[in-house]
């Protein structure tokens, strides 16, 4: 299996990511960035004060949280989103280096498809969104439980919702900092040399095999 | 799933979701009490910190500010009316003058959001409501005391056994300062034995009438005789 360090020739692209997987992640972001932003409208003072309309947005919050774990579910039908799971969630020898260099800011990081701080950020993401997902029930539906299971639900939906918003903040961070990796998530395709650089050890399957630049600059 | 890779590596992500799911369920169980721990120490930290950030933690303590409609206009002493009509002998309109000129009382209890949170010895001045009634002269048939406010969405209502309780105001202070804009000012109800949904804020209207009118957030499920500690599945200590 070539990879893409193995490559001489520079020019080429390769498919990071299919369409099915760019369509997940497009709903995700935009139903997680309604759940923020409904949040803050609702948590924030000044924005509450600017804002109000209290019922329209608890409404919106509850089903556009309740929504946001479909559009991966509905995209595990996705061979190509499924592999990309596993990846994500096997941790490789080199992957505990890569955290270690990332901890000592040092650049000679080894990664697969995804680093180590990518496949840390899946994981955690996904648990914080069921926590958020529980909790939120729990505080939807008050008569599921008793007072102290809300009152419990409420305190880790208030506390996790900022460090959900914390994390967000550096995902888009990191992103901005990236303009090839946005590109391979807004059309599929990034640089060969990128992918070399970035993810030396990504062993490409043979749909993500490599396509020329010509035809690749498809933006 | 991972069909082409010979070293398959842990699984580190799915024990950092498992892990999340343990931490949350944690969480829930020891939540009652951690966020009184958190509250007792962010509720004096955010006492003093100048930049007001501390007060945006949850569990710092304070007032939320919650509206059902768009942003409300302010009203001024100089556009303020409440109005009183319904069942009654003699329908009247009073400025905020017209309130400041009658009875003041003042009383102090423990605020309780049906949210959960709860703002300690919190004083309230005004007039009785049931003073305010007196002056109207409830008629025959009227049972109950319906509340509509400027904000041209919020109501509330009250028995009219509950509306002539000793602490139920109309108020024109709160924290011994005029009721600001965002408090419901410059007039709002406190209705202190019971959850602060019933304390309309931005009051324009009361309105007796023969049976009971759901308010805004009882037609969505909150109770009517919202008792704090004996409605909504609560069982918060008495405000009053």
């Amino acid at each position: 299996m070539p990879r893409p360090a193995d490559a001489a020739t520079a020019g080429t692209r390769l498919l990071r990511f299919t369409r099915a997987e760019r369509w997940v992640h497009r709903c995700t972001a935009t139903l997680m960035m309604v759940c923020i932003v409904t949040a803050a409208c609702l948590y924030l003072p000044q924005l509450a004060e600017l804002v109000g309309r209290r019922r329209l947005l608890v409404v919106v919050h509850e089903w556009s949280g309740l929504l946001l774990p479909v559009p991966l579910l509905l995209g595990l039908a996705s061979r190509a989103l499924r592999r990309d799971l596993g990846r994500l969630n096997r941790f490789l020898p080199y992957d505990r280096a890569w955290l270690k260099a990332a901890l000592r800011r040092s650049f000679r990081r080894r990664a697969g498809k995804f680093n180590a701080g990518q496949k840390l950020f899946a994981g955690w993401i996904a648990g914080a969104v069921l926590v958020m997902l529980g909790t939120g029930l729990l505080m939807w539906f008050t008569h599921l439980a008793p007072l102290v299971w809300r009152t419990g639900a409420t305190f880790v939906h208030d506390w996790l919702a900022l460090a959900i918003g914390i994390v967000i903040a550096g995902h888009l961070y990191m992103a901005l900092g990236d303009p090839e990796a946005r590109r391979g998530m807004r059309t599929g395709w990034v640089d060969r040399l990128w992918a070399v650089r970035e993810h030396p050890e990504w062993e490409a399957t043979e749909e993500e095999g490599e396509q020329p630049q010509v035809q690749g600059s498809n933006r | 799933m991972n069909d082409n890779a010979p070293p398959r590596g842990t699984p580190v992500g799915r024990r950092v979701l498992l892990g999340m799911l343990g931490l949350g369920a944690a969480g829930v169980a020891a939540g009652p009490v951690l966020s009184q721990a958190v509250n007792s120490v962010l509720s004096g930290i955010a006492a003093k910190d100048p930049t007001g950030l501390t007060a945006l933690l949850p569990d710092s303590g304070g007032f939320e500010y919650y509206s059902v409609t768009g942003p409300v206009s302010a009203k001024s002493a100089a556009d303020y009316r409440l109005t009183v009509d319904g069942l009654v002998d003699r329908p009247a309109s009073y400025t905020l003058a017209d309130l400041q000129a009658m009875p003041q009382v003042r009383i102090v209890h423990d605020v309780q959001c049906v949210t959960g949170w709860r703002v300690p010895k919190t004083p309230f001045e005004g007039v009785r409501l049931a003073d305010l009634l007196e002056a109207a002269g409830v008629r025959q048939g009227g049972s109950a005391v319906h509340f509509t406010c400027f904000d041209g969405s919020y109501t509330e209502s009250l028995t009219l056994d509950q509306a002539r309780r000793d602490d139920v105001l109309v108020a024109l202070k709160m924290q011994d300062k005029p009721v600001t804009h965002d408090h419901g000012g410059p007039v709002r109800l406190y209705v202190a034995p019971m959850y602060f949904y019933k304390s309309a804020k931005w009051l324009s209207g009361i309105s007796v009438t023969p049976a009971v009118e759901s308010g805004y957030w009882e037609n969505y499920g909150y109770d009517v005789d919202a008792w704090v500690g004996k409605s909504n599945g609560r069982d918060d200590a008495p405000t009053s």
